[in-house]
């Protein structure tokens, strides 16, 4: 029996006088990956922080199992189930790698101990590197432990904001190889957010297209893959 | 491992070349200074008219000041260059470190009996523990949660004047005033903190200075209330626990209650360890709280705030408890102050002294308690080394902060330990942690 994880109805948003969402609906089912692909500036981010509510709705709804969020504050609805591993990963520099996934588990109400073994067996590179300063990781390490960080909240509901950004492709494989594993092994729930179409459209259940902050096209990953307008937009070219 | 770094051979002529380009440069910039701002000067000859002096001479002298020094530096900078010591030297000034503070603190706790050390030294002393005080708890506030407060002197000015007005109104005794001192000024953290939540770096501290100069002014302007700029006068000193310290010798006083010989040093030596126990409680509150979460947090928005709402960390409260507590121990400081002074006016607490308080924080190394202790003691210390040189004391001082930026630009003590450790401690070079991006 598939029950909605979240729906997001008919949001609106923006930033001041830009109007970044216009009216998005869309929903994922628990235990389901799926990813919103769109070009630079459609708005994939801005949805992302929005249902964090940061910034908030403008019109429209978000309802996470059921609850019905759009006005809760951001420190509430983190405290809810939800987690987000933000664009550019936006680790803090100077602070360890074990200080970093302290703060996810402490930022929503975890405790850190209990939620430690599991990151670190997800990823024992982190466990190596605890002492280490996150702004001396590599690339591939600091999504490592942006992700990590988000898991430490133990959430129902992960939001990835492009984890592929700016790493080699061998590195990013690796990734979307753990978010396939989290889901699968654990049922976690992800709504995955990315430029590069052609990975995470493998990776999805299924897909949503965002273009200057509305929905055009929707389905499971292989109808997606296989329409021409979506291999000429964000496939073509590239890799 | 131990072979020395390989030094870029550059040649010994190829680098005095490149040292007299560079210091010739900065000559013509020098020149183009000095010639107007010192080569010509208007001055009022007898008749009254104005007229044109040119000290040509100085100008040159100036210049080639410039030429040399310039070179110096650049040849010294040529010379070391990728310079990483061995290993064991790390570890022999680590170790070295860590005996600093404890040896730092048992000095302090002794100061008073040493031989040599008389009331003026004291007096110093206690001046000092203020501004190491001020230093750590303006830290909570820039150091850790990074936000960058130009008013923090409003705080002790709120402090000061609570103990005074209670005193004065209440007759309430200064040991009931500290703690309300410390709540109030607290409670102006947070109201500070209220309008400027949103706002970051550059906007900030413009409006926190402003804030500081609102105190200030209003302080100066109330006279019905705070005496304005005659200030508040007959502050009652502190009494120890009931005993006041005074030279009548009876036995209600400190020095018959404990049987002594009345002295004036017995009150020098009282507020100096007054002084000194709540700096070392500031230290003590400001080193627990960066364990706890709340702590953390702080660190965590000074690194990223954007992270911060993603993880979902409450940034309205992180802000104001920072706020809130950095202004708590100026409230403190400012009520010892009062007590300390008998006499409090709206011209203790001028920009000035949030710059100095500041320039401790900085030069000591943001986030840094060792740090911000030497700095208050090379800061307040060198002040009074320097006070024969009277105005040319602030042009020592600015070179003193200008070199000690340039050396040490992450401020004296620029690492940072972390604040949490799973298993055995694994201690990380600081050569090997370099900035990280942001
Ligand atoms: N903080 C902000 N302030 C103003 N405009 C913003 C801000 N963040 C994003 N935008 C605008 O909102 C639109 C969507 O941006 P974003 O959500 O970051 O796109 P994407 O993540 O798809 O690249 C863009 O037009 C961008 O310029
Ligand atoms: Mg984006």
């Amino acid at each position: 029996m598939k029950t909605t994880m979240l729906e997001v109805d008919n949001l609106a948003t923006g930033y001041g006088a830009v109007q970044a969402l216009k009216g998005v609906s869309l929903h994922v089912d628990r235990g389901e990956i799926v990813t919103l692909i769109g070009a630079n500036g459609a708005g994939k981010s801005t949805l992302l922080m929005s249902i964090c509510g940061d910034p908030r709705a403008r019109s429209g709804r978000i309802m996470l199992d059921g609850e019905d969020i759009t006005a809760k504050p951001t420190h509430e609805i983190m405290r809810s189930g939800v987690a987000q591993s933000p664009e550019g990963r936006r680790i803090f520099p100077r602070m360890s790698v074990l200080e970093n996934l302290v703060l996810g588990a402490q930022a929503a109400g975890q405790d850190p101990a209990q939620q430690l073994p599991r990151v670190f067996d997800l990823f024992p590179r982190l466990r190596e590197r605890q002492s280490q300063r996150g702004g001396t990781l590599s690339g591939g390490e600091q999504q490592m432990l942006a992700i990590g960080r988000a898991l430490m909240s133990r959430p129902r509901l992960l939001l990835l904001d492009e984890p592929s950004l700016g790493l080699a492709p061998l590195i990013s494989r690796q990734i979307f190889a753990t978010i396939r594993d989290l889901n699968e092994r654990e049922g976690l729930t992800v709504l995955l957010v990315e430029q590069n179409a052609n990975q995470a459209l493998r990776l999805a259940h299924r897909g949503y297209v965002l273009v200057t902050g509305r929905i055009t096209m929707s389905g499971s990953g292989a109808e997606l893959l296989a329409r021409p307008e979506i291999r000429d937009a964000y496939l073509g070219g590239g890799h | 491992m131990t072979a020395p770094a390989a030094v870029p051979a550059l040649g010994i002529t190829a680098r005095l070349r490149a040292a007299l380009v560079d210091a010739s440069k900065a000559t013509v910039v020098a020149f183009g200074l000095f010639f107007i701002m010192v080569g010509l000067r208007t001055d009022v000859s007898p008749t009254g008219a104005l007229f044109l002096r040119t000290r040509w001479l100085d100008v040159a002298l100036l210049c080639a000041a410039v030429f040399v020094s310039r070179l110096a530096l650049a040849l010294w900078l040529g010379r070391r260059k990728p310079e990483v010591g061995p290993a064991w030297q790390a570890a022999a000034l680590s170790r070295a470190g860590l005996l600093f503070g404890p040896a730092l603190l048992a000095l302090a706790l002794i100061l008073p009996f040493v031989p040599g050390i008389g009331r003026y030294e004291l007096d110093l002393g206690i001046l000092v523990l203020t501004y190491v005080m001020l230093g750590w708890g303006l830290n909570i506030v820039v150091g850790l949660a990074g936000l960058l407060d130009l008013g923090y002197v409003a705080f002790y000015a709120v402090g000061a004047y609570a103990y005074a007005l209670l005193a004065q109104y209440f007759g309430l005794s200064f040991w009931i005033c500290l703690p309300l001192a410390g709540i109030l000024a607290a409670f102006w953290g947070v109201l500070l903190g209220f309008p400027v939540l949103r706002l970051r770096g550059d906007y900030l501290a413009i409006v926190t200075l402003a804030f500081g100069e609102i105190i200030r002014i209003v302080l100066l302007n109330w006279v019905e209330l705070t005496g304005g700029p005659n200030g508040i006068s007959g502050i009652p000193r502190p009494t120890f626990f009931g005993l006041p310290f005074s030279m009548s010798g009876g036995p209600q006083t400190f020095a018959g209650f404990f049987g002594l010989e009345p002295s004036p040093s017995h009150r020098v030596i009282f507020l100096y360890y007054l002084i000194l126990a709540l700096a070392l409680l500031t230290n003590w509150v400001a080193i627990r709280i960066r364990r706890q979460p709340i702590g953390r947090a702080w660190e965590a928005l000074r690194e990223d705030e954007i992270a911060c709402r993603a993880l979902g960390i409450n940034i309205t409260n992180t802000k104001l408890t920072a706020f809130a507590l950095g202004a708590m121990f100026a409230g403190f400081a400012g009520a010892f102050f009062a007590t300390r002074q008998a006499f409090i006016s709206p011209e203790s607490f001028t920009f000035i002294e949030s710059a100095i308080i500041l320039a401790i924080v900085v030069l000591g190394g943001l986030g840094s308690q060792i740090g911000i202790a030497v700095a208050a003691i090379v800061m307040i210390g060198g002040f009074e080394l320097f006070r024969d040189l009277d105005e040319y004391r602030m042009l020592v001082f600015g070179a003193a902060m200008v070199v000690i930026m340039v050396l040490r630009p992450r401020g004296l003590v620029g690492s940072r330990a972390p604040s949490v450790l799973l298993g055995e401690q694994r201690r990380i070079d600081a050569r090997f942690v370099g900035e990280g991006r942001g």
